[in-house]
């Protein structure tokens, strides 16, 4: 009898397991709060201040992200992943979407069954090295002891670049950007490599930033963006156009600022159809109409994000730029 | 009811029922529904997880370990670039899991040994020093030491650069210990016998060198003929009741066929130089690798300390007072009557020690040292996403090693155990 219940048990279990996968804005809506991934902390882009509050240009998205689901930007939990631990998160459901300095792969996208929402930061991989070493170009660093985080592409980069140059160098597997720095500033590696924009983060918080130097080359492209997992469209779909709403939004002057104003109804239909005061384009994605307001008045435009968070680490527009003024940055029409 | 016949009875043919109501059956019936039950919970395990890898359109599958792996590795005891394959980089791992194991059990046993012995010292100072070490390490988790020990090497040790500045120098022209590790001289053959190349180009190739093993045939042959030489001098000493004194033709045995060899080979020792950024030459043993292996054998020691000190104090004391009372001396007493004994008791907890430090090797990502866990269970899983295969690999291979070690160990175990006779 007592194993008639047990098997019987087992059975429900796996019953359960079967059934537990619906759609993930209703496991989100259901569960009353957003679960992001981030970096264990990159200064500008996600990192926990004195009282525990993440902060930062990709801590800020997955805001939007809850405002434009709950109408409240608080409704996330930050959930710190390494290079190594990120995907595993996504993938198994521990976290709903990545918003992590995550380079957009070929082998990501279709072997590793993510759908990147887009690129919210154009990015390359750099190299930063000790001033008084008097390296002026990454073609000097033959032999050169280089620290690296594990599990990133700029390891591969880094790699090819060494083979095809034909140098020799000597890697140092680290696990967090934390624990690079510590090793970069000890001096138990002279180069540390990574994207450019988490190299000047990286750089901020030195105590004596002039000290170092990021050198011209870039010897990568990595377009970083948000990402979920494969195979929910509707999921995928709120966080693309949560991304593109906010790079419109700098587009089109909407800002934290302004958008209360606009939203009493302006002459431009887009404006109009973005702010949900013409169309129905939140109930499209199975939100409320006023999904990307909630959005941009809690964190601003895209524009308002890379002032806030990246400028003061010293990183410039250069390809962020939008399109109209040079840069890379361009979203789809909202019609 | 039916109930089983008493003994001496006539015999009752067999009935299906018989298997839950009779004694003689019930035991083994239960026995093998708990197992159906355990296998069939395991069929639903794999069953599930093999549908489940299926709908997220990544069957399982080993495929991935023949592509290239594309990243470098710094330790690397055999030859390998970036263009090798996955298994050539777990390959890689494995032999540098199984140096850091091996070095850290030889050491552990060492300090071990040591710390145990002086730990039952007279001497109130020694003892006390030897309780400390032992509380303290064993009762601080071994990643801590790990950590520990890696941040002091990086933190105290000068830069490559400060050598090029005269504020550091080489400890005899020929020992750099910087904060990327220790550069120690190499042994080089000016003669040297070459390499054997085996399996050809596969994943698993790797080159022997033959100079190495010319130095353990010479090794070998030495002690062979000091046993033979131990063998005659027992029997002049059954025959004649004088032991000859052996121990310098013993020595000289052992000693001189590889010292003979090394000469043969050419060899010599090349220290290393500060060249651009870094020491070139010489041997490298990196700080990861030091931090793990220094930890891992300070924190492992402590527990062998205890099995060390557990087994000479099992000897009652009347074995040392006999083998004295037969006119033993103090090292006789410890080598013929002491040791023997407390070996019994030592053996089996050891192979757990020496298991446990194999496995805390795992921790080795913690300092960036790249052995198994590190590549494939690290780089080749994260860069491939093959996380089941990876982790199933990863721990086939502990398994096997440590399976390895025991078996070893138990054969070991056998020998020194009590013989009844």
């Amino acid at each position: 009898m007592k194993k008639t219940i047990i098997l019987g048990a087992i059975a429900a279990a796996g019953l359960g397991a079967t059934v537990a996968s619906a759609g993930t804005l209703d496991d989100v809506k259901a569960r009353g709060y957003l679960q992001c991934g981030v970096t264990t902390g990159l200064v500008g882009f996600a990192a926990p201040d004195a009282n525990g509050e993440w902060h930062g240009f990709d801590a800020d998205f997955c805001r939007a992200v809850a405002a434009a689901i709950f109408g409240d930007p608080n409704k996330v939990k930050f959930t710190p992943t390494t290079g190594k631990t990120r995907f595993t998160a996504l993938a198994s459901g521990e976290v709903d979407m990545l918003a992590r300095n995550t380079t957009w792969t070929f082998t990501r996208d279709v072997d590793l069954k993510f759908t990147f929402a887009g690129v919210n930061y154009y990015d390359g991989q750099g190299f930063m090295v000790r001033k008084d070493l008097g390296v002026s170009s990454a073609k000097e660093l033959n032999g050169a002891t280089v620290c690296i985080q594990t599990g990133t592409t700029t390891e591969l980069n880094l790699a090819d670049y060494f083979r095809s140059n034909g140098m020799e160098y000597e890697p140092v597997p680290i696990e967090t950007n934390a624990e690079a720095r510590q090793q970069f500033l000890a001096g138990a590696c002279d180069v540390y490599t990574t994207d450019r924009s988490g190299l000047a983060a990286t750089r901020a918080t030195f105590e004596n930033p002039d000290d170092y130097v990021i050198l011209p080359e870039t010897i990568s492209k990595e377009p970083l963006g948000p990402l979920s997992r494969h195979g929910d469209e509707q999921w995928s779909d709120l966080i693309r156009w949560t991304l593109n709403a906010l790079i419109s939004a700098e587009e089109l002057g909407i800002t934290s600022a302004n958008i209360d104003e606009l939203r009493k109804g302006t002459n431009n239909p887009e404006i109009n159809r973005i702010l949900g005061t013409e169309g129905n384009l939140g109930a499209m994605l199975g939100l409320d109409k006023d999904w990307a307001y909630n959005a941009i008045k809690a964190v601003g435009n895209y524009g308002e994000l890379f002032d806030k968070y990246l400028k003061p680490i010293g990183l410039d527009r250069g390809l962020n730029a939008q399109w109209k003024n040079g840069g890379l940055i361009y979203s789809p029409p909202f019609r | 009811m039916a109930m089983a016949e008493p003994e001496g009875g006539p015999k009752e043919s067999f009935r299906p029922a018989m298997l839950i109501y009779d004694t003689r059956y019930r035991a083994i019936t239960i026995q093998v529904l708990v197992l159906a039950g355990v296998v069939a919970l395991i069929g639903w395990l794999v069953n599930n997880t093999l549908h489940n890898l299926e709908i997220l359109g990544k069957p399982l599958g080993f495929g991935f370990l023949t592509e290239p792996a594309s990243y470098d590795i710094n330790q690397r005891l055999i030859e390998y670039n970036s263009r090798d394959t996955h298994l050539r980089a777990a390959f890689v791992g494995l032999l540098n899991t199984l140096l850091v194991a091996a070095a850290g059990c030889v050491l552990a046993t060492l300090i071990g040994l040591f710390v145990g012995v002086l730990r039952l010292s007279k001497n109130w100072l020694v003892a006390r020093l030897m309780t400390v070490y032992v509380e303290g390490f064993r009762n601080v988790p071994v990643l801590l030491w790990i950590l520990l020990t890696m941040a002091i090497l990086i933190d105290t040790a000068p830069r490559p650069a400060a050598f090029r500045k005269g504020e550091a120098s080489m400890l005899f022209d020929a020992v750099a210990i910087t904060n990327r590790g220790i550069y120690i001289p190499e042994p080089v053959f000016s003669r040297s016998l070459g390499n054997i190349h085996l399996f050809g180009d596969s994943s698993l190739r790797f080159d022997v060198s033959l100079d190495l093993l010319a130095i353990l045939a010479a090794l070998v042959a030495g002690i062979v003929a000091s046993i033979f030489v131990r063998r005659w001098a027992d029997r002049v000493q059954e025959e004649t009741g004088d032991r000859p004194t052996t121990w310098h033709i013993r020595t000289a045995l052992v000693v001189v066929p590889p010292v003979l060899v090394l000469w043969a080979l050419g060899f010599h020792l090349v220290p290393p130089e500060l060249k651009g950024f870094n020491f070139k030459g010489g041997i490298h043993l990196r700080n990861s690798f030091i931090a793990l292996w220094l930890a891992l054998s300070l924190y492992t020691a402590a527990f062998i300390a205890e099995i060390v000190r557990a087994g000479i104090q099992s000897v009652p004391k009347g074995q040392t007072e006999a083998a004295l009372a037969l006119g033993f001396s103090g090292g006789q007493t410890m080598r013929l009557v002491i040791l023997p004994q407390a070996l019994r008791v030592i053996i089996p907890p050891l192979i757990s020690q020496y298991l446990n430090l194999t496995k805390n090797s795992s921790l080795a990502i913690a300092v960036g040292y790249m052995d198994i866990t590190g590549t494939l269970g690290g780089i080749t899983l994260n860069q491939t996403g093959r996380e089941l295969e990876s982790i199933m690999l990863l721990m086939l291979v502990y398994l096997a090693i440590s399976l390895s070690i025991s078996s070893v160990m138990n054969w070991y175990n056998k020998r020194v155990k009590l013989k009844e006779r």
